[in-house]
């Protein structure tokens, strides 16, 4: 390993490291954003009409075993090798982790708050938006932080398909010119810009959600303050 | 284009189903790759998992060993490890049970925690020992969603033990490897369709795995 | 004998939950516990199985030290039975039962006939055997509880508020059915609730504790219904004690009258016999003896009596097994004042009695109640149902 050519980034890159940096978090998290906007609509639906929670999921689950690399070469024929191509499956497969993490969230709003915000005479989408949405924020959060972490991780395999994988193209050549160095770089900078996401992810939920408890101290009292009440329920998305 | 069309010249091709690149030999490989990924990462992932669920601490540190995990980017993992080490199987493992750890961990620990405590309470008063609380009591009550976690990390692994085709191992990787080289479409569908059954068969087998092992008690209630 | 010797229960961060407690649980009688949240009686029952360890003090079980033995031993040889009852829900009921059993290394048969021989004493169905806990109501999911915790027939029983989370019905059930298999098995309860009519209608000693761990009063509860020890125990025990202490009082001294009874076949001599001096009423029965309702003597025309134009006479009572307080009830109920009361069996009248007769007596047994004051028996010891 070549310490003193850590950031000297080939030029066949076309972009500093800082550029790739740019390039990748844009590939990494537009598909996440894209994932919610369309997770939003999707799961309440899904929460309106039971009957189409379970095949929504398993098509979302079928789509999540394709292999990235199978999904991104399928796709070069329509979208050609661009970002694009990379953006898409990463966008689907955040719906995996999100339309779960988002319906178990709305219906873990209890019965009689619902009734209750019913009796003062909210309409349903002033309860949807004022009552069912903020108490969903940690599960809808925590789905966010899943999917963002991987959506960072996955975004490098797109190197393969022409140098679509921003950092991950870094790893390609790292392996055609056999300067593990330029791997290194590119795993850690992929790593702490996923912790920093999450971290980000967190903030945004404390800040979100003043009225949940902070400390869980006591085991009895575990049930009623759990760091991350969705966690469980998001590991169980991918079914 | 049409999916369908590749998917059945693949499979009606005669060569793809035998020999050394034949479909045997490639589900074959892909299956040793995920039960060992997934054997190792749940005998690491397990037992942690296991015991600070069942004292109730470390919550914090699971969560951030968690998010590590799964910030590490399996694809350069390999890279790297394969420019490091050079070629070879512990290349593969490495980054898959990196992979599979996270699901795993938080989920067990989950699962332990949302154990009813008055059945343990109860147990304990009754003059049970601490492992027959945590094997008699808790772990048949988690079964449910430890399960889950495994099941996770078995179709995250599926999909991802494709990627040692890269650095020259086999598996159902290969044919979309070698057809992405190759500009041969067919074998990428014929690949990205093996695995996504596979991964059909790995929800199948926890399925299975769940009504024999999971008491009928504690299935009613998840 | 479970001897509880000062003891002191102190968490780290400086709460004392249960200060210097001493307390003699008697041998084959439920002691209950109560007190209001926060007042160390959980803590307390906790310690005697070791689920707590005390910070201060000895607790001893039969002369020996509660630490001498294996933690695990001391608690099997303690039944415990939870709120909720705290089954294992992936077990059968059968299986729950048995648990203890097993541990102690008795064989899978021998553990279920015992189970099912429990399963009966607890009065539950032998055809839940083979069910899992989702699938019993909450009242027998208790029982569960209490069968599991006996299935070792261990001399000690710990019931830490078992019954506060059943509705009021059922609990009524539960603790009547606890009181019929304390009277077959003799164990020794400790018994920990909130609900001071719980505490009155199970205990043979009744402990109440205050906030802060103290020991308020330790007495049976009639005594703690005529004499609380101070403002806070009298406070607890709430505005009615005067009237739930009657419950201790047998209803069968009172004096019956059988001349305002007549029967709805009855003659016109018979009617006009009747004083009204004495009882402004007449309580009409049927030919078999048994209570019909009430109706001034004027309105009541010979051989022409109808049953639906009397006033009805309400609920009746026994005086052989209720109490004062039932006798009371009853008359306070009925739309004459009077109490009708009935024989055991047949449920066939045996005479009124006036709200006035009631009052005289209920004077008479207080006066008896002071002479008896000072004797740690309190009086009326025998507790009369109703």
């Amino acid at each position: 390993m070549n310490w003193d050519r850590f950031f000297d980034i080939p030029s066949d890159l076309q972009h500093s490291w800082f550029g790739l940096i740019g390039l990748h978090l844009r590939e990494a998290l537009l598909p996440v954003l894209a994932g919610l906007v369309i997770s939003l609509p999707l799961a309440q639906l899904c929460v309106r009409f039971r009957w189409l929670y379970p095949p929504v999921l398993w098509v979302t689950t079928v789509l999540y075993a394709v292999p990235s690399l199978a999904f991104f070469v399928l796709l070069i024929d329509y979208t050609g090798q661009t970002e694009l191509t990379v953006m898409i499956p990463l966008t689907v497969y955040s719906l995996v982790v999100l339309v779960p993490a988002i319906v178990d969230g709305v219906r873990t709003v209890p019965q009689e708050t619902l009734a209750a915000a019913k009796a003062m005479g909210f309409g349903p989408v002033r309860r949807y938006v004022q009552v069912q949405l903020p108490i969903a924020v940690p599960a809808i959060i925590a789905g966010l932080r899943v999917a963002t972490v991987s959506s960072i991780s996955l975004v490098s395999v797109g190197a393969l398909i022409g140098n679509q994988g921003a950092l991950g193209n870094m790893i390609n050549d790292a392996n055609i010119y056999n300067r593990p160095e330029l791997a290194l770089n590119a795993v850690l900078t992929m790593a702490v810009l996923a912790i920093l996401a999450d971290g980000a992810l967190v903030a945004v939920r404390l800040l979100l959600t003043p009225w949940m408890p902070r400390r869980t101290s006591r085991r009895t009292t575990r049930k009623a303050d759990r760091p991350d009440p969705a966690a469980a329920a998001l590991e169980d998305a991918v079914r | 284009m049409n999916l369908f069309h590749f998917i059945s010249d693949f499979f009606s091709n005669g060569a793809h189903w035998q020999g050394y690149d034949g479909i045997p030999t490639r589900v074959g490989e892909h299956i040793q790759y995920t039960v060992q990924a997934l054997g190792i990462a749940a005998l690491i992932a397990l037992p942690v998992g296991l015991v600070t669920g069942h004292y109730g601490r470390g919550g914090n540190a699971l969560a951030f060993i968690a998010v590590a995990g799964r910030a590490l980017p399996t694809f350069g993992l390999l890279v790297l490890m394969t420019l490091l080490v050079g070629f070879g199987m512990v290349n593969v493992m490495t980054p898959l049970v990196i992979l599979a750890v996270p699901p795993i961990l938080v989920t067990t620990y989950e699962a332990m925690q949302s154990v009813d405590p008055s059945p343990v309470d109860a147990a304990r008063g009754m003059g049970m020992g601490e492992f027959g609380v945590l094997f008699q009591v808790e772990v048949p009550a988690a079964l449910p969603l430890i399960l889950s976690g495994l099941r996770s990390a078995a179709i995250q692994i599926v999909s991802t033990a494709t990627i040692a085709a890269y650095v020259a191992l086999g598996g159902l990787g290969r044919y979309i490897v070698d057809g992405l080289y190759q500009r041969n479409y067919e074998k990428v569908v014929g690949g990205a369709t093996l695995v996504a059954g596979l991964a059909l068969v790995t929800l199948a087998i926890f399925w299975a795995a769940g009504r024999f092992a999971v008491s009928p008690g504690v299935r009613r209630r998840a | 004998m479970i001897r509880i010797d000062s003891v002191t229960k102190r968490y780290p961060d400086g709460t004392v939950a249960v200060d210097r407690l001493s307390l003699e649980i008697p041998d084959r009688s439920i002691t209950v516990l109560v007190g209001p949240s926060g007042c160390g009686k959980t803590t307390t029952l906790r310690m005697i199985n070791r689920m707590v360890e005390p910070s201060e003090g000895t607790i001893l079980l039969d002369g020996v030290d509660i630490q001498q033995q294996p933690v695990n031993t001391l608690r099997r040889s303690m039944g415990y039975v939870i709120q909720n009852a705290g089954l294992f829900q992936h077990r059968t009921i059968l299986d729950n039962i048995a648990t203890v059993p097993r541990m102690l290394g008795w064989g899978k048969e021998k553990s279920r006939a015992r189970a099912r021989e429990l399963m009966e004493r607890v009065g539950l169905d032998g055809a839940l055997a083979k069910r899992y806990p989702y699938q019993l109501s909450g009242g027998q999911q208790q029982r569960v509880g209490v069968a599991r915790a006996l299935a070792a027939d261990p001399p000690v029983l710990l019931m830490d508020e078992p019954f506060s989370a059943v509705d009021p019905v059922v609990r009524k059930g539960l603790q009547d059915e606890l009181l019929r298999i304390q009277e077959e098995l003799g164990k020794t309860i400790v018994f920990v609730t909130h609900d001071i009519d719980e505490a009155v209608k199970l205990g043979t000693m009744v402990a109440v504790m205050r906030t802060g761990g103290h020991l308020a009063q330790f007495a049976p509860p009639a005594e703690l219904l005529s004499h609380p020890a101070d403002a806070f125990v009298e406070d607890f025990l709430g505005a009615d004690r005067g009237i739930r202490r009657l419950s201790f009082f047998p209803a069968a001294g009172l004096e019956l009258l059988t001349a305002p009874v007549v029967p709805i076949d009855a003659t016109a001599e018979q009617i006009a016999a009747h004083d009204t001096t004495d009882a402004p009423y007449l309580l009409v029965t049927d030919p078999d003896g048994k209570p019909l309702g009430w109706s001034e003597p004027q309105d009541l025309t010979a051989g022409d009596i109808k049953a639906e134009e009397l006033l009805p006479c309400g609920r009746p009572f026994v005086p052989g097994t209720d109490s004062l307080r039932a006798a009371l009830d009853c008359a306070v109920l009925s739309p004459t004042g009077w109490a009708v009361a009935v024989d055991a069996d047949g449920g066939r009248v045996t005479g009124v009695v006036s709200q006035q007769t009631i009052a005289e007596a209920i004077r008479g047994a207080h006066a008896e109640g002071r002479e008896d004051d000072g004797r740690p028996e309190g009086p009326a010891d025998m507790k009369v149902a109703g």
